[in-house]
C-alpha cells in the first residue's frame, strides 16, 4: 500500500521544486537537534532550568552521538528507498544526509573534548588509545572526513565517478565501526544498540544482494 | 515504636513531600480523570503516591564536609538497570516497586537464618545519619546523607558462624515489579559481595532512607548497601537475601565482564578501567572534574584491610 502510495506521489513533484523547497525544509529540519542542544547549553549557562538534565556533559555526549548515528543510517537508507519507490529524487538528499552525520560527529566530538574533557589533552590522548570503544569511534571520524572533503561536485569530477564511488565505499565501515563503538559503549547486554546494528545489517545485506544480482547478471 | 512518633511527622508530611511525589499526585490525578473510574484508581495508581515517611535518627561523624547533592539529581538521575537503563528510569519506573512489607531471607553461614522481615532486621530505634561520598564507576559522584545503621550491627545479631568469609547480597527480581527485568542486561537476579572483614567494617552500612526519609523506590527501598569506598554498583539495592559463605560469591558486574569489573572495585584512581580513566570524577552538578582519591577518600578508615595486596590485579 505504502509503497505504491509513493510511487504516485513522490515523481509528482518536480527535482526542481525538490532542490528549491524540499532541500532547504529537509536542512532545517537535521538541524533542529543541533539547535535544541544549543539552545539547552545556553540555558544551562545561564543557570536556567533546561533539558540537559543532571549531567550534561553525558547528555550532550550521547545525544550527537545517538543523532550521528541516526543520520549515517539514514544516508545509508536513501539508495535502497530510492529504488524502493522506483525514483531517484531521494538521492537529492543523499549528500545532505551524509553531510549531516559528519556535523553531527564533530558536535560529538567537541563535546566530549570540550564540555567534558575540557581539553585535557594527556587524558585525551589515553582515551583514545586506551578505550578501545572510543579508539573504534575515533576510528570512524577519521575515516569519514575524506568523505565529507569530498562530498563536492568538483571532487567527483577529480576523482573520476568511479573512484569517488569507491572512495564512498568506506561509509560501509564506518556504520559498523560507528554501531561497534556505540555497543561497546553501553554496560551489560543492552537492546538499544542492537537496534541499531539491526537496521544496519538490513541496509548492508540489500547491498549485498544487489551486488550478488549484478555479479550474476553479469557472469549469466 | 514508629507509632510513638507518629503524630509528629504526622504534621509535617506535607511540608516535606518532595517534588516528585507532588507531581506523582499529579499524575495519579490526571491518570485517574483518563481512566475515569474511580474504583480502578487506587490498585493502578496507589503506588505512585508514596508518601515518604520521615525517619529519626541520630547524628554521626560521618560527614565528608562537602554539602550534599541535590536531593532532585540523587532521586532522578539513578543507575537501576532493574527498572530500564537510562539514567531517568529508574524514577519513571520505580513506582511499580512494593516496599512493604519487605523480607529478607538470611542463609549460609549463620547461627540464626531465617526469614526477615524488614523491622527485625533493622532496627529503626537506632537509625544513624551519614553523609558519605559515592563514586560511580562511570567517573561521576556525589555527596550522599543516607540514614541506616552500620551493616555490622545486623550482621552480628545474624552470628556469623566461624567458617564465614563472605557476606553475598542480591536484589529482588520480580518482573511485575520491574520492567528491566524483560531484557538480559544482567543475569538478574543482582547479586553483589563483600569479604566478612570489608562487611564488618565500620563505614560498610545498611541504608533505610536518604535526606531525613525513608528510601524512594529508586534509590534501593527498602533496604540497600553503601559501601562509599568502592564504585557504586557493589552498594547493592533492595536486599531480599543476605547469605554468608566460605567462598568468594558471584557478583552480576564480574560475571557480565570480568576483565573491566572485579570482585573488590575500590575505587582506585591508579587502576585503569578499560571504558573509563579513574583519574577523575564530575560532581554532579558541578561543570569542571575533581581528582578520585584512592578508595574515595576513606584510605584511613579502610586502607588496612589491603595492606599487602597487589591492587591492580584485585581490582
Amino acid at each position: 500500500m505504502e509503497t505504491t502510495f509513493l510511487t504516485h506521489t513522490m515523481p509528482s513533484i518536480s527535482s526542481k521544486d525538490l532542490r528549491r523547497f524540499g532541500k532547504p525544509l529537509v536542512f532545517a529540519l537535521m538541524l533542529l537537534p543541533a539547535v535544541w542542544l544549543a539552545w539547552n547549553w545556553w540555558l544551562a549557562y545561564g543557570f536556567q532550568p533546561n533539558g540537559l538534565g543532571f549531567n550534561p556533559q553525558e547528555t550532550s555526549n550521547r545525544f550527537t552521538g545517538d543523532w550521528t548515528l541516526r543520520f549515517l543510517l539514514l544516508s545509508l537508507a536513501v539508495t535502497p528507498f530510492s529504488k524502493l519507490i522506483r525514483s531517484p529524487k531521494p538521492l537529492l538528499f543523499r549528500r545532505m544526509i551524509g553531510l549531516f552525520a559528519f556535523f553531527y560527529v564533530t558536535l560529538h566530538i567537541t563535546s566530549y573534548v570540550w564540555l567534558d574533557m575540557l581539553f585535557d589533552w594527556v587524558e585525551l590522548w589515553a582515551d583514545v588509545l586506551k578505550r578501545i570503544y572510543i579508539t573504534v569511534g575515533f576510528t570512524a571520524f577519521l575515516m569519514l572526513v575524506p568523505l565529507a572533503v569530498t562530498s563536492t561536485a568538483g571532487w567527483v569530477k577529480r576523482l573520476g565517478a568511479k573512484r569517488w564511488q569507491r572512495l564512498h565505499k568506506l561509509v560501509y565501515a564506518i556504520g559498523i565501526l560507528g554501531v561497534i563503538h556505540f555497543i561497546m559503549m553501553r554496560k551489560g547486554f543492552q537492546i538499544e544498540p542492537l537496534i541499531y546494528a539491526g537496521m544496519l545489517a538490513a541496509l548492508l545485506v540489500f547491498r549485498v544482494q544487489k551486488h550478488l544480482q549484478k555479479t550474476k547478471r553479469i557472469t549469466g | 515504636m514508629l507509632i510513638e512518633r507518629s503524630e509528629r511527622w504526622q504534621q509535617s508530611e506535607n511540608s516535606v513531600t518532595s517534588e516528585t511525589i507532588y507531581l506523582n499526585r499529579r499524575r495519579l490525578l490526571a491518570g485517574a480523570a483518563v481512566v475515569g473510574a474511580a474504583a480502578l484508581a487506587p490498585s493502578v495508581f496507589a503506588q505512585r503516591d508514596r508518601v515518604l515517611k520521615p525517619l529519626a535518627a541520630r547524628p554521626t561523624s560521618f560527614d565528608p564536609g562537602e554539602s550534599p547533592t541535590s536531593e532532585a539529581a540523587i532521586t532522578q538521575y539513578n543507575n537501576y538497570y532493574e527498572f530500564g537503563t537510562g539514567k531517568g528510569d529508574p524514577a519513571e519506573n520505580a513506582w511499580r516497586l512494593k516496599p512493604a512489607p519487605w523480607s529478607v531471607k538470611v542463609d549460609g553461614l549463620v547461627d540464626k537464618p531465617g526469614t526477615y522481615a524488614l523491622e527485625d532486621l533493622v532496627d529503626f530505634n537506632a537509625l544513624e545519619d551519614r553523609i558519605y561520598r559515592l563514586r560511580c564507576v562511570e567517573a561521576w559522584s556525589m555527596i550522599v546523607p543516607w540514614v541506616g545503621i552500620s551493616l555490622a550491627s545486623v550482621l552480628k545479631k545474624l552470628e556469623p558462624q566461624s567458617g564465614a568469609k563472605y557476606v553475598a547480597f542480591e536484589t529482588l527480581a520480580d518482573r511485575k515489579q520491574m520492567p528491566g527485568l524483560r531484557w538480559p542486561v544482567l543475569d538478574w537476579p543482582y547479586t553483589e559481595g563483600l569479604r566478612l572483614d570489608e562487611a564488618m567494617n565500620d563505614l560498610a552500612f545498611l541504608a533505610v532512607g536518604l535526606y531525613g526519609k525513608e528510601l524512594p523506590s529508586q534509590n534501593g527501598a527498602p533496604l540497600r548497601l553503601v559501601v562509599p569506598w568502592k564504585y557504586g554498583f557493589k552498594s547493592i539495592k533492595s536486599i531480599v537475601r543476605i547469605s554468608l559463605t566460605d567462598t568468594q560469591p558471584a557478583t552480576s558486574w564480574n560475571i557480565s565482564a570480568p576483565r573491566e569489573y572485579g570482585f573488590y572495585s575500590n575505587v582506585n584512581p591508579q587502576v585503569d578501567h578499560p571504558r573509563w580513566s579513574q583519574r577523575r570524577e564530575r560532581r554532579i552538578g558541578e561543570f569542571g572534574r575533581r581528582e578520585t582519591a584512592m578508595f574515595n577518600g576513606y584510605g584511613d578508615l579502610v586502607g588496612d584491610m589491603y595492606a599487602g595486596m597487589d591492587l591492580g590485579k584485585n581490582y
